[in-house]
């Protein structure tokens, strides 16, 4: 009986035959090209234009920003050649402009002390790894600022040579209006989005009017009132600092972006969440900040960043009220010294651009890592 | 303060310039507050260079700074007592209205408007700006007269363009103009030769000449065709504020004038000469007048130098930017600087 059993299956295969690689014509290199860049014919031609394309650009950039460029050299007489690409020796020679503007030399070191210590704080903070958040978060968010202030202003009972804010400039500027703007609007805005969604007529509708009006105007105006019209309006004798003009102007107007925001975040969280929250009998206090906020925030994760990202790069609008951030340290570098010659705007520039991209992008991935880290399976 | 709060806010409301019904409030004493608070609060602007930029060594420099700077020497001794406040262009009158700048030294044109309406006195002239024009070396032009048949180019819509029409129809010269909409595609336009002539502020003139590969392959016409005063102003209402910055202007031209140099001033010191006397305060009482030391005058000669050397320090033909003297040399040169006398 086995026997015939293996006989009679000996036209049936006991195993699978074993598969043929696929046609070279959709695997490896040829299969990706073909099925991304090639797939039909008006594909094929707009690949090989934008192929083109980038070719020229990676080119052209590749050329003036290294095959061309000027690397060594004193003043800006070096980089008049024929067909002279960047000049970094002007980047080189006024890079402590673009990074403190017009602090003391001397006291370099004390901009540069707050910058460590940010950075130490922001990475033992953002490293999800290292315990005790809510002490990083009081020193970073509430005392390191205060500190700040003192080491880089000075003056007073810190014993340190006095540097008043019209000296600060360059990155060092961009970055106290991005850090302030960023960490004091965060606060407001929650409160003004809880605000917002409040029962109470009084409460909510302050907080519309203010949120509206402040969403209403363009950044640019807000500075302008701050910087041309305030002055006028208070008595004569309050000057209030410049900067802290543009610092309050520009915190108020990211709070009401970031209030609009979280309220997103709140009104995503299921009506389930906050009827559970009441039936456990926890106050709006309790159901605030232990249901309904920490899964808000963490749904608006991208919308937070992505307002901490424009709000960075808004900052160069500073520089039309006079205050010279890292932009506008840039474009008056080139009214230094010897320091002008047909390609030193752009080099500047192209300098400042990096800049910005390099913190706009660490941003970015930052959240990106934050997002995947909090995922907790609830997509719907 | 009511009165006052409602009459900003209707000017701003329909978007006048508030600063005038504003500025006479703000009344005498600018001086005594300056020696309170220790320092000579100067409105600059974000960079041009040889009128105020960023040095070397990231300290402002330049011309207009310059006369900040010999204000603070004659109050404090001390020409670094000045604090700079950047100013853009929109925003500079209303700083000075405010009073958040004591004196507004910032590339600003001498006009009937800004001097009449906008609660402002214009000190002086530290230098007269006008429309000029550059051409290349080998071209072989040396006077405006010169430019007939040339091509010009010039920004749209500008009193450039309307200068340069007056000007040529005026000396019967027949010219190409060339118009384009942006400064910077203008001077690309010159640099590519679509054009002989180009034409701006003189002052601008100079630095975008900076910009071109070879600049000195080009030239500044000596022909200046219209009028940019450009000078220092303090807040009205403030005689007193007024009468020293007017002075201090005065006697940086004075002191070229009687040949006082930051090198010679001390031996100075001991000249016979009586106009040299009163001007260094050896004699005379004249820095009382203005509510500062006798000595100003060798205070602010010892820290910066006259008018003169500023000029050359800072925009003169040795500079980068390389204007020369011109119409900004003294009266006794050629020139209209003049500074009525200490006396």
């Amino acid at each position: 009986m086995a026997d015939t059993t293996k006989n009679s299956a000996l036209y049936v295969r006991s195993e699978m035959a074993p598969d043929m690689p696929p046609p070279v014509r959709t695997q490896g290199v040829v299969g990706w090209l073909r099925a991304n860049m090639f797939s039909s014919v008006g594909n094929s031609i707009l690949s090989l234009l934008s192929i083109y394309v980038i070719y020229l650009a990676a080119t052209g950039i590749y050329n003036f920003t290294i095959v061309n460029a000027i690397w060594q050299g004193d003043g800006g007489a070096v980089c008049r050649v024929e067909n002279v690409g960047a000049c970094w020796p002007y980047v080189g020679n006024r890079l402590t402009f673009f990074i403190y503007g017009f602090y003391p030399d001397t006291e370099y070191w004390r901009p540069n002390l707050a910058f460590a210590i940010g950075g130490i704080l922001l990475f033992l903070l953002a490293t999800p790894q290292i315990p005790g958040k809510i002490i990083w978060g009081v020193l970073f968010l509430v005392v390191y600022p205060v500190i700040t202030f003192f080491l880089v202003h000075g003056g007073g009972f810190t014993g340190l040579e006095a540097v008043p804010t019209e000296k600060w400039g360059g990155l060092m500027l961009t970055l106290v209006v991005a850090v302030t703007g960023i960490v004091a609007s965060f606060p407001i805005g929650v409160v003004l989005a809880l605000g917002r969604r409040s029962k109470m007529p009084l409460v909510r509708s302050v907080c519309v009017v203010f949120i509206e009006l402040w969403r209403g105007v363009p950044l640019i105006t807000v500075l302008f009132m701050a910087s041309v019209m305030l002055p006028l309006f208070l008595p004569e004798g309050t000057n209030f600092d410049k900067l802290v003009r543009a610092l309050v102007g520009v915190t108020l107007f990211t709070a009401a972006y970031t209030a609009e925001v979280v309220r997103g975040g709140l009104q995503a969280i299921p009506k389930g969440q906050f009827e559970a929250a009441d039936a456990l009998g926890l106050n709006y206090f309790q159901a605030t900040m232990l249901i309904t906020l920490p899964q808000a925030l963490k749904i608006v994760i991208p919308g937070i960043v992505n307002n901490s990202i424009s709000l960075f790069k808004d900052t160069t609008l500073v520089s039309i009220v006079g205050l010279v951030d890292l932009l506008g340290a840039v474009r008056a570098g080139t009214a230094t010294g010897t320091w002008s010659a047909p390609t030193i705007p752009v080099t500047g520039y192209l300098f400042a651009a990096t800049i910005f991209w390099v913190f706009s992008f660490a941003m970015s991935r930052y959240s990106q890592y934050m997002e995947r880290r909090l995922d907790t399976g609830h997509k719907s | 303060m009511q009165k006052k709060l409602l009459l900003a806010a209707l000017a701003a409301t329909f978007g006048m310039s508030a600063t005038a019904s504003y500025a006479a409030s703000h009344g005498a004493g600018t001086l005594q507050a300056v020696m309170d608070k220790g320092f000579v609060q100067c409105g600059v602007t974000g960079g041009v260079r040889g009128f105020s930029a960023p040095d070397e060594n990231n300290n402002w420099t330049g011309l207009e700074v310059d006369f900040c700077r010999a204000l603070a020497a004659a109050i404090f001794d001390d020409a670094d007592a000045v604090r700079y406040t950047p100013l853009t262009s929109t925003e500079r009158f209303a700083a000075l209205s405010s009073g958040e700048i004591d004196v507004l030294s910032r590339t600003t044109t001498w006009t009937m408007t800004r001097d009449t309406s906008l609660g402002i006195n214009f000190v002086g002239v530290m230098f007269y700006d006008g429309q000029g024009f550059m051409v290349r070396k080998s071209d072989g032009i040396t006077s405006a007269l010169e430019l007939g048949g040339a091509s010009v180019c010039i920004e749209a819509g500008t009193t450039t363009e309307l200068n340069a029409a007056d000007y040529f129809s005026s000396n019967n010269i027949d010219v190409n103009t060339v118009v384009f909409e942006e400064q910077d595609e203008v001077l690309k336009a010159y640099e590519d030769g679509r054009c002989d002539v180009y034409t701006t502020d003189s002052s601008a003139l100079a630095a975008e000449r900076l910009n071109l590969e070879d600049p000195d392959a080009h030239l500044i016409l000596p022909q200046i065709i219209s009028k940019e005063p450009l000078g220092p102003s303090v807040r009205q209402g403030d005689d007193g504020w007024f009468n020293l910055n007017r002075w201090v202007y005065f006697l940086l031209l004075n002191a070229e004038e009687l040949g006082v140099t930051q090198a010679n001033v001390d031996d100075m010191l001991a000249s016979d000469n009586p106009a040299i006397k009163r001007l260094l305060g050896v004699e005379g009482t004249y820095g009382e007048l203005i509510g500062v030391s006798n000595d100003w005058g060798y205070r602010i000669i010892k820290a910066l130098g006259n008018y003169g050397e500023m000029y050359e320090r800072h925009v003169g033909p040795n500079t980068e930017i390389g204007i020369e003297r011109g119409v900004n040399a003294l009266w006794t040169d050629g020139g209209i600087q003049y500074g009525p006398p200490v006396r």
